[in-house]
């Protein structure tokens, strides 16, 4: 048997408090306490980890638990309604508490990876999709009469992958072990020159030398070695990845179980968001398939100590998670806070050891050029940048969907090709990437020029720039894990800050004041989350500063309704009369 | 007998280092000052505070948890990164709310001496207001989260030096707060003691023992009569016995 930690021993603790969730609408207090004895953690841990994770709560929610996303394409907001709130009045629903009955509780979750299916939202975790206000009608009667998910319209729950351009990796289809046979034929030393001869680079936006990555963790010193794929892609805007776990995930695990081969893993992990769980049965379908080929298991393709063997974790909704330490964090049953860096997951990561932890779409190019060799990856990209990225394109465009491009492609032969020739600006990389305006749309998308996960969110003329960025600075503030103080609080003062614009309470000031805030989140933050928080707020202000300086007052005014800040003391007084309220007219 | 040291260099002094120190330690130990509020020498660093980040090379690290390297160049107490440290500790400041004229930990708290080494002035940023419990249930210590920084020492020192495990930190952004490790989630309920290292680590007052509080008069207290800069060269290994405050 593998060497797994004790939170392996029954089923991971996020899978545990899953489970509980599902059971109790809610985590309460004793079972935290079982959950502690049985996995002999801190109660402390426990509890830090059920406050950590969104889709875990404290408080009992509805039985018909829906979260909408928040997100600028798939969204409630994103067809100009408010579809949370014309919910919550047809069911009488205050946003975020449950009713009083237990049968319904409506809230936001970050955006969920259907940004191509507009309007969306999570029921009891599963996403239901292509919202609008006739839907919701239907909606309201399915959840009164409590009809249970599976036997809504399956239109709603049918989520479909529309690719309008195939390239490189997505015009391959792998035979299952035709990779590995290949690589075990070369051997794992010239395998792993192979992926570095090729200049494969994490697709993740970081852009790491993989091959290099690889090796680094080969050369560790450790008692064992683990393979993670992070199929955690939380980046609003993208679900190319969904597309991949569909198409492509033999080849994925292909690429897993090459990189073991190349580092001397026998566990992989591939830690899904929890969003995808519906594709878990798929998942686990392919894990037992490769299994039964000997793809996976004791002696694989018979060759004698090649043990490899792969578990899925799923996540429980947390964007932090995608930040390959707090991943780690996370696979260990922990609160997913990123780590001290140095030492990397390389040398320490999972459980200590050296680990590799690489996303979807790299694994599957490992394996493609481990089948088809180095140069048939360099032919295609440029000189720094080989092979091909694909793009989860979204917003306003005529074609949303998933793209493939060779790196170096322009942004304006991109929008050309969704299109969006009306595009006033366009975000790559989703919130954390660059917002780029018609101005720079002959960039290309390299990592040493346009670099990015995938996401591309594109705005048309109409849309209210200023509007883009408070949902962003909503969705950082929310999303930020609270460890280090520039990121858990320069996050929220952004979000206040462009509320009190948003409220026409903005100062003059406030555009050096956003600048200045913003640097020092940039800056001075601990993670990756913290370094590009700002970055939409930065580039707005360069490229976009009307966005911000039409709504602000040119005389002074408060921050705040001094009316409505009595609110409090007229509820403790139980006054409501004219008299205690502030004569706004004088 | 000696061993050949390695050197940095700390805003132009050259500073020796053994392998295995931090930025930090080599700093400390060579009597330079780095701003910072959640280190404390001998506990494992966290580096969330993000005060003692500096330029190393050019690059921002926070020095508490950056290994020191031969031949490193940093800047540290220059105006820009010293305006910075001021707008972190406002931050800290409007995130909380520590009202420092009637805590009793005034005179004594390293927030309120940090403030005063970086010359703030006034809080800057609008005050976040948040409603926070307070833990009376002890009947010798106050865990009062309005005036928590979410610096972590108390639950490093509780978890690495007491062996106790009292505290952890919970929940996500701003809604991060300490936890203590009980089925009721109080106080009362651990083996914590006023002996212990994370009753009196906390450099703010989230967590006082009780009826001491104005023993020492104000006027007379750590910070009236040394600068944080002062006091944080002389910090010395965190022992259970330790008299820290």
């Amino acid at each position: 048997m593998m060497n797994r930690p004790s939170s392996f021993a029954h089923e991971h603790l996020l899978h545990r408090l899953y489970r509980i969730q599902q059971q109790c609408r809610h985590i309460p207090p004793q079972a935290m306490q079982q959950v502690a004895i049985d996995y002999q953690l801190p109660l402390s841990q426990v509890a830090a980890v059920v406050e950590f994770y969104a889709f875990f709560s404290t408080h009992p929610r509805g039985r018909f638990d829906l979260l909408f996303s928040n997100c600028t394409s798939c969204g409630y907001l994103a067809d100009g309604e408010n579809l949370l709130q014309i919910l919550c009045q047809q069911l009488q629903v205050i946003p975020g508490k449950t009713r009083a009955d237990g049968l319904v509780s409506i809230g936001e979750a970050s955006c969920i990876g259907t940004c191509d299916h507009g309007p969306s939202m999570l029921v009891n975790g599963f996403p239901v999709i292509g919202l609008n206000a006739v839907k919701l009608a239907q909606v309201a009667q399915l959840v009164a009469n409590e009809i249970p998910l599976p036997q809504w319209p399956a239109a709603w729950l049918e989520i479909s992958d529309t690719v309008y351009r195939r390239d490189l990796l997505l015009s391959e289809r792998l035979i299952p072990g035709s990779a590995l046979q290949h690589a075990l034929r070369s051997g794992a030393s010239e395998t792993l020159m192979i992926i570095q001869r090729s200049g494969l680079r994490g697709r993740g936006g970081a852009g790491f030398d993989t091959g290099k990555k690889w090796q680094l963790c080969r050369e560790a010193a450790g008692e064992t070695r683990y393979v993670v794929c992070n199929a955690d892609e939380g980046e609003p805007g993208t679900f190319k990845d969904r597309l991949l776990l569909h198409e492509q995930a033999g080849a994925m695990l292909e690429g897993m179980t090459l990189c073991a081969r190349i580092i001397g893993a026998q566990q992989g992990f591939v830690y899904l968001r929890g969003e995808y769980r519906y594709l878990l049965p798929h998942l686990q379908a392919e894990l037992e398939h490769r299994r039964k080929l000997n793809l996976l298991g004791v002696n694989i393709l018979g060759q004698i100590g090649f043990d490899f063997d792969i578990d899925i974790v799923i996540g429980a909704g947390a964007y932090i998670c995608g930040e390959e330490s707090a991943l780690i964090e996370s696979l260990e049953g922990k609160p997913g806070i990123p780590r001290i860096r140095p030492p990397f997951p390389v040398t320490h990561g999972y459980l200590a050891q050296p680990t590799v932890v690489n996303n979807i779409e790299t694994f599957i190019a490992a394996a493609q050029i481990a089948m088809h060799g180095a140069d048939w990856f360099k032919t295609s990209g440029t000189s720094t940048s080989s092979g091909s990225k694909l793009l989860s394109i979204s917003g306003d465009c005529e074609k949303p969907g998933i793209y493939e491009y060779p790196f170096g492609v322009t942004i304006r032969q991109v929008l050309g090709d969704c299109g969006a020739a009306d595009a006033q600006a366009v975000q790559i990389g989703g919130p954390a990437g660059t917002l780029l305006g018609a101005t720079e749309f002959e960039r290309t998308i390299a990592f040493d020029d346009v670099s990015t996960g995938g996401s591309v969110l594109i705005f048309g003329q109409s849309r209210d720039l200023f509007a883009i960025h408070r949902n962003f600075a909503h969705f950082f503030a929310h999303e930020s894990c609270g460890f280090c103080a520039p990121c858990r609080i320069g996050t929220q003062l952004l979000k206040n800050s462009l509320d009190t614009i948003a409220a026409n309470r903005g100062s003059v000031h406030a555009l050096e004041e956003l600048q200045q805030l913003g640097k020092i989140v940039k800056h001075q933050s601990h993670c990756g989350l913290g370094h590009t928080a700002a970055n939409h707020v930065l580039d707005g202000l360069r490229q976009f500063p009307q966005a911000f300086s039409d709504r602000l007052q040119p005389q002074f005014t408060a921050r705040f309704d001094l009316d409505q800040a009595l609110a409090d003391a007229r509820q403790v007084a139980h006054r409501d009369d004219a008299a205690a309220h502030l004569d706004q007219k004088r | 007998m000696t061993t050949v040291t390695d050197t940095l260099h700390i805003d132009g002094e050259e500073i020796p280092f053994t392998p295995g120190q931090t930025i930090m330690d080599a700093a400390l130990m060579a009597g330079q000052y780095i701003p910072h509020l959640c280190h404390y020498p001998g506990l494992p660093p966290r580096g969330n505070c993000r005060l003692c980040v500096v330029e190393a090379n050019n690059r921002s690290v926070a020095a508490c948890t950056t290994p020191a390297t031969p031949g490193l160049q940093i800047r540290s107490d220059t105006p820009e990164l010293n305006e910075i440290r001021k707008a972190i500790t406002q931050m800290l400041f409007v995130e909380g709310n520590h009202i420092c004229p009637s805590c009793e930990k005034t005179g004594n708290c390293k927030l309120q001496a940090m403030a005063y080494h970086l010359g703030m002035l006034d809080d800057h940023f609008p005050q976040f207001y948040q409603r926070r419990e307070i833990d009376a249930s002890h009947p010798e210590i106050l865990l009062d989260r309005s005036r928590c920084i979410l610096c972590d020492l108390c639950v490093r020192a509780s978890r690495d030096i007491d062996q106790k495990n009292v505290f952890a930190i919970a929940g996500r952004g701003t809604d991060a707060r300490l936890i203590v490790n009980s089925p009721n989630g109080k106080l009362a309920d651990t083996p914590i003691a006023i002996t212990d290292l994370a009753a009196r680590i906390c450099p703010v007052g989230a967590i006082l023992i009780k009826e001491q509080g104005y023993q020492v008069p104000i006027g007379q207290r750590i910070y009236d009569q040394n600068t944080i800069r002062e006091t944080g060269l002389m910090e010395t290994i965190a022992k259970k016995s330790d008299d820290e405050v």
